[in-house]
């Protein structure tokens, strides 16, 4: 008797030193997980504003070893491509959900779309780069602006149609029949009540969407490439600050790193501030 | 009457075929916006066959496991930059899969209900910050403190180990496969934590709750109830996270050290196919060189597209057996 209540002791004992060792082991991973995001964040911050002056947001980026300069130039550069983006994606990405959702529930095709849907959102963006550089740089024989736009798209639609779809599926049936009842046609039921009732949720996916774009290096670097001057030109090669970010920081120019820094500072803002806002946004919506 | 009731007809007949054909063109432009994706996955596919055409007919399958890589006498072979690009992946996945487990874990089980939700947004920010700039964190933060540091801790300890050794000589630059690797698994850290997150958030709460009924600890519940039911979606999760470390650009070209080098030593310089293109596209000479970038291009996809096809079967496996299960 006594020899089995030893021994049992002694399992407990194992086991629960296992699940201690686990435990702690998996409270670690937070922990470092969390100081990773915090370290990123401090050092952002401590370089990145003692980079951030007026000048840089009104001057454009300086030649070469010069001094002085800003980012003027790749923040409007930027702030074009992802608009025209956001334009040109919104519409495609937002219907494309509306027909996975609303027409083709469980066919082949729906399947199929969903599936390269789904690759297209984790694919090599670089790639996508090349794509559109083949696509259409080599026609055109130059960099633009709009060249960058199609490849921020081709980023973007697969995230929006992505979240419309599932915002879309939440919608109750019962508001659907309630509107095919009252004699409505389903292009109406779809826009005027199924996305008009998704509506925070499809805007959650859209904002998403901005924030993953505008924070994209590698498919500009083959379609929008860069510009020196201050440009609004959409067919010429334009500024944008991720690529300027990449070229400022590989060089060896002080003056241009730490403009760099600047750059990463002012994206990552951005970036964080569109993913909070997303989920403030989603968050409403939930409550209501 | 009878007037009045045909007017009627023709005119409701009138409105509904108007409505019908409506429909028929919504449904029409959704489905060509839908088929949008298909058509650009295609796109790429034959765009970059037909403009890696000129390789794949001059050195033939040879360029996919040769090393020269010489731009005078166009020369080409794709091994060092394929070779880093799945040695940095691994390397990745290595790191982060025991992490995100752990994160997904403490998310799950252990973490109080007020901190989840803030907690878990964190990661996700994580998971937001563009990728250039854990790359500009890795050149200029990361690798000093890994060249002053890490480096010379782990040729003492790990280095002095024979046969494994040799994969930590050479000299302490800070940059090379090993930084690229540690790196890319901090990006993709988040990515895996919050699919894991997600699929054990998918187990029927009456199968944890009898394990704890009979008296199993956390950590028995986690590795013989939640692991076992959730590993598809688990697989899938991991995959996904690969797939985004085997095409991430910008976190490996700063600190992988642009190097056309093959050597067995980890420290040292080397190159994935993502940073060769970021680096040496833009001064490609139309040609063989040219071509050659576009090769990569297209392995690098497909073996990005056989893993996140796997990842994304597998997830769809995990979603099917939670219907059938609860």
């Amino acid at each position: 008797m006594k020899a089995s209540t030893n021994m049992d002791l002694s399992i407990y004992a194992k086991r629960k030193r296992a699940n201690f060792i686990g435990m702690v082991l998996s409270m670690s991973a937070m922990i470092i997980g969390l100081a990773f995001l915090l370290w990123i964040l401090s050092i952002l911050i401590f370089k990145g504003f003692s980079a951030l002056s007026i000048s840089m947001l009104t001057h454009s980026t300086p030649a070469p070893g010069s001094e002085g300069g800003g980012l003027a130039n790749a923040i409007v550069g930027s702030l074009m491509i992802v608009l025209s983006c956001s334009l040109l994606s919104t519409p495609i990405g937002v219907l494309a959900g509306v027909y996975l959702s609303e027409y083709s529930d469980r066919s082949k095709i729906a399947e199929v779309t969903r599936f390269v849907n789904d690759i297209m959102l984790s694919a090599p963006s670089i790639v996508i780069g090349l794509f559109v550089y083949a696509l259409i740089v080599v026609p055109s024989k130059h960099f633009s602006g709009w060249a960058g736009t199609i490849a921020l798209s081709l980023i973007a639609i697969p995230v929006v149609v992505r979240t419309t779809e599932n915002m879309l599926k939440l919608v109750p049936v019962s508001l659907r029949e309630a509107a095919f009842a009252l004699g409505a046609p389903k292009w109406k039921v779809s826009t005027s009540v199924v996305l008009k009732a998704a509506k925070s949720g499809v805007m959650t996916g859209l904002l998403l969407a901005l924030a993953r774009v505008s924070g994209e290096t590698a498919p500009l670097l083959f379609t929008a490439l860069n510009n020196q001057f201050f440009s609004t030109d959409m067919n010429k090669p334009m500024a944008n600050l991720p690529v300027v970010i990449f070229q400022f920081a590989m060089s060896p120019y002080d003056n241009w790193v730490n403009l760099a820094w600047g750059g990463a500072l002012l994206i990552t803002l951005t970036v964080l501030a569109l993913n909070i806002i997303a989920r403030v946004v989603f968050r409403e919506k939930v409550s209501v | 009457m009878n007037n009045v009731d045909s007017l009627m007809t023709s005119q409701r007949q009138r409105i509904l075929r108007w409505q019908r054909w409506q429909d028929f063109f919504f449904e029409k432009t959704t489905m060509v916006f839908a088929l949008s994706t298909l058509v650009a996955l295609t796109g790429i596919i034959v765009s970059l066959f037909i403009s890696s055409w000129p390789v794949l007919t001059t050195f033939g399958f040879e360029f996919f496991y040769t090393v020269e890589w010489d731009i005078i006498n166009s020369k080409f072979g794709g091994l060092i930059a394929i070779f880093g690009t799945v040695a940095t992946a691994t390397i990745a996945i290595l790191i982060a899969l025991p992490l995100s487990f752990g994160i997904a874990v403490f998310l799950t089980e252990t973490c109080p209900m007020s901190l989840r939700r803030p907690l878990g947004t964190a990661i996700e920010l994580l998971a937001a910050v563009p990728s250039i700039i854990y790359g500009m964190f890795g050149l200029f933060v990361f690798a000093p403190l890994f060249a002053e540091y890490v480096q010379p801790a782990l040729a003492g300890s790990l280095g002095q180990i024979p046969g494994v050794g040799i994969l930590f000589t050479g000299a302490f630059n800070g940059i090379g496969i090993l930084a690229a690797g540690l790196i890319l698994a901090m990006m993709i850290l988040p990515f895996i934590a919050s699919v894991m997150r997600d699929v054990f958030e998918i187990v029927p709460p009456i199968l944890k709750e009898s394990a704890y009924g009979i008296g199993c600890t956390t950590w028995e519940v986690v590795t013989k109830i939640v692991l076992p039911y959730t590993k598809t979606g688990v697989v899938g999760g991991v995959m996904l996270g690969l797939g985004r470390a085997l095409g991430e650009t910008m976190a490996v070209t700063f600190v992988i050290g642009n190097a056309h080098k093959l050597s067995p030593s980890l420290f040292s310089p080397g190159n994935s196919i993502a940073s060769t293109l970021a680096n040496e596209f833009g001064e490609a000479e139309p040609g063989l060189h040219y071509a050659s970038l576009f090769s990569l291009g297209l392995a690098l996809f497909l073996i990005t597209f056989v893993v996140l096809s796997l990842a994304k079967w597998m997830l769809i496996r995990a979603e099917a057996q939670k219907g059938i299960k609860s």
